[in-house]
């Protein structure tokens, strides 16, 4: 038996497009945007959540049949937050500057819809392997979101990719820069991402026109 | 008083939880296209923050932080259990949370039906867990002004998603792009009601000498009456100046 079915190939790839949780399923977008000014500090809340959902997603479908559904928000939320306490427990340890940039966002995976939305939707009623495999498409999903605004608002806003001088050195004026080009300070304040992400959000339904909204 | 005031209007205008933070996010745009539902929702969050914001706070004073245990005895004067305060916060808020469905319930049955399933989802409202946490790390000193930030950044909160309920009644008779109706353009909406409530960020920096501080007030009007020329939201700016000027006479 092939390890992937097709079926479970369609688990991991239709978050990434057409069932974005993000642009599609709009969830997940608190944590998403405050921290995406800068490429790094993205991609590893990106890692984060993909950690927490995939795990998150198997503790719950093992115990799927134990947990009284009354009390099951309590347990969902009491294993995120286990997960979230490891992942911040290792940012510190690891990765301190970071984690101060990150601040109360890492915390904040916790309250992410897109977590409690998968293990309601779907950890508890499949099994583990596929719900392992659709907590890692949704998480990569969120990810690829966040990793293209934070691309962008680091690119344009601080001509930098994950700190490099990318565009050239703005005060020497080399690169880019001799041209008279300047970085968009713009694109660093908080509500440039929710433009970014409005445009993605354009682009990508101008090319599939079915998931375009009546108002 | 004077700081109580300062943390109300900073809560409010300047750190707003939606335009600044981000936070609560998933239901302000999914609960955003009635005004009475997002006034239902709006009122259901002032309360949970004023209820779960002192209630952690007295949680991080007393059990949490470093040294917190110290009334406990000598003996447990060094312990940090600040690592815990993640599921001790969200075990708090999701009580009261529970509590607050069954009030509404009881009290209401109207609310209770139109809010449907947002309300257990308060409980994973970013808003609820990030005024808790940012009450933590922005080391917030009394009692008092742990429920006055809970109060002020709800009211914050409130604000913003009945000002994007009432712009997406409005918006439906508009043309709008097809591929931009519904989510898009009520992100790009936010984005610049977002950059609108950026100008507050003058507000508060007035400092103690008085010629000086007369120039920033001076500065921060102008960027008010920038604002109002711009922004076509008249009735919230508006809002927001008669709060400006009760602050300012205060």
């Amino acid at each position: 038996m092939a390890l992937l079915t097709k079926k479970d190939t369609n688990l991991i790839t239709d978050p990434l497009a057409d069932n974005n949780p993000i642009t599609i399923q709009v969830l997940g977008i608190c944590s998403a945007l405050a921290i995406t000014a800068e490429l790094k500090a993205s991609i590893v809340m990106a890692v984060a959540v993909i950690f927490v959902l995939g795990v998150g997603n198997v503790v719950i479908s093992l115990m799927r049949n134990i947990i009284p559904s009354k009390i099951r928000i309590i347990v969902q939320l009491i294993v995120v937050a286990t997960l979230v306490i490891v992942v911040d427990q290792v940012l510190k340890a690891f990765a301190y500057e970071l984690s101060k940039t990150l601040s109360v966002f890492v915390g904040l995976i916790i309250t992410n819809c897109i977590i409690m939305g998968r293990f309601e939707a779907f950890a508890l009623g499949n099994g583990p392997w596929r719900s392992f495999l659709d907590g890692i498409g949704n998480a990569l999903g969120y990810g690829v979101i966040l990793v293209i605004v934070g691309f962008f608002r680091e690119l344009l806003g601080s001509g930098t990719l994950l700190g490099y001088k990318v565009l050239g050195d703005p005060i020497a004026k080399t690169g880019l820069y001799a041209t008279g080009y300047e970085n968009n300070g713009f694109m660093i304040i908080p509500p440039a991402a929710l433009i970014v992400v409005g445009i993605i959000i354009w682009v990508q339904r101008s090319r599939n026109t079915a998931l375009i909204e009546d108002h | 008083m004077l700081e109580h005031i300062e943390l109300f209007f900073k809560s409010i205008f300047i750190d707003n939880m939606v335009f600044a933070v981000f936070l609560g996010m998933c239901s302000y745009l999914a609960v955003s296209k009635k005004v009475a539902t997002a006034v239902g929702l709006g009122a259901a969050v002032i309360f949970v923050l004023a209820v779960t914001v002192p209630l952690n706070w007295l949680l991080d004073q007393y059990l949490l932080r470093d040294g917190a245990l110290a009334w406990l005895g000598s003996e447990y004067a060094d312990y940090n259990l600040s690592f815990l305060s993640f599921i001790l916060f969200i075990a708090t808020i999701a009580t009261m949370v529970q509590l607050v469905e069954i009030v509404v319930e009881k009290f209401s049955p109207s609310l209770y039906n139109s809010l449907g399933i947002f309300l257990p989802l308060i409980a994973v409202n970013c808003a609820i867990l990030g005024g808790s946490l940012f009450m933590q790390s922005r080391d917030i000193q009394t009692l008092g002004l742990a429920f006055n930030y809970g109060v002020s950044s709800g009211i914050g909160w409130f604000l913003a998603i009945l000002a994007i309920a009432a712009i997406r009644e409005k918006i439906r008779y508009s043309n709008v792009p097809p591929p931009l109706r519904g989510l898009g353009i009520t992100f790009i909406i936010t984005g610049l009601m977002g950059i609108g409530f950026q100008s507050f960020g003058g507000m508060l920096t007035g400092g103690d000498d008085g010629a000086a501080a007369e120039e920033e007030q001076r500065m921060d009007y102008d960027k008010v009456s920038e604002i109002e020329k711009k922004d076509s939201e008249k009735e919230d700016i508006d809002e927001k100046e008669i709060s400006y000027n009760d602050a300012i006479n205060n």
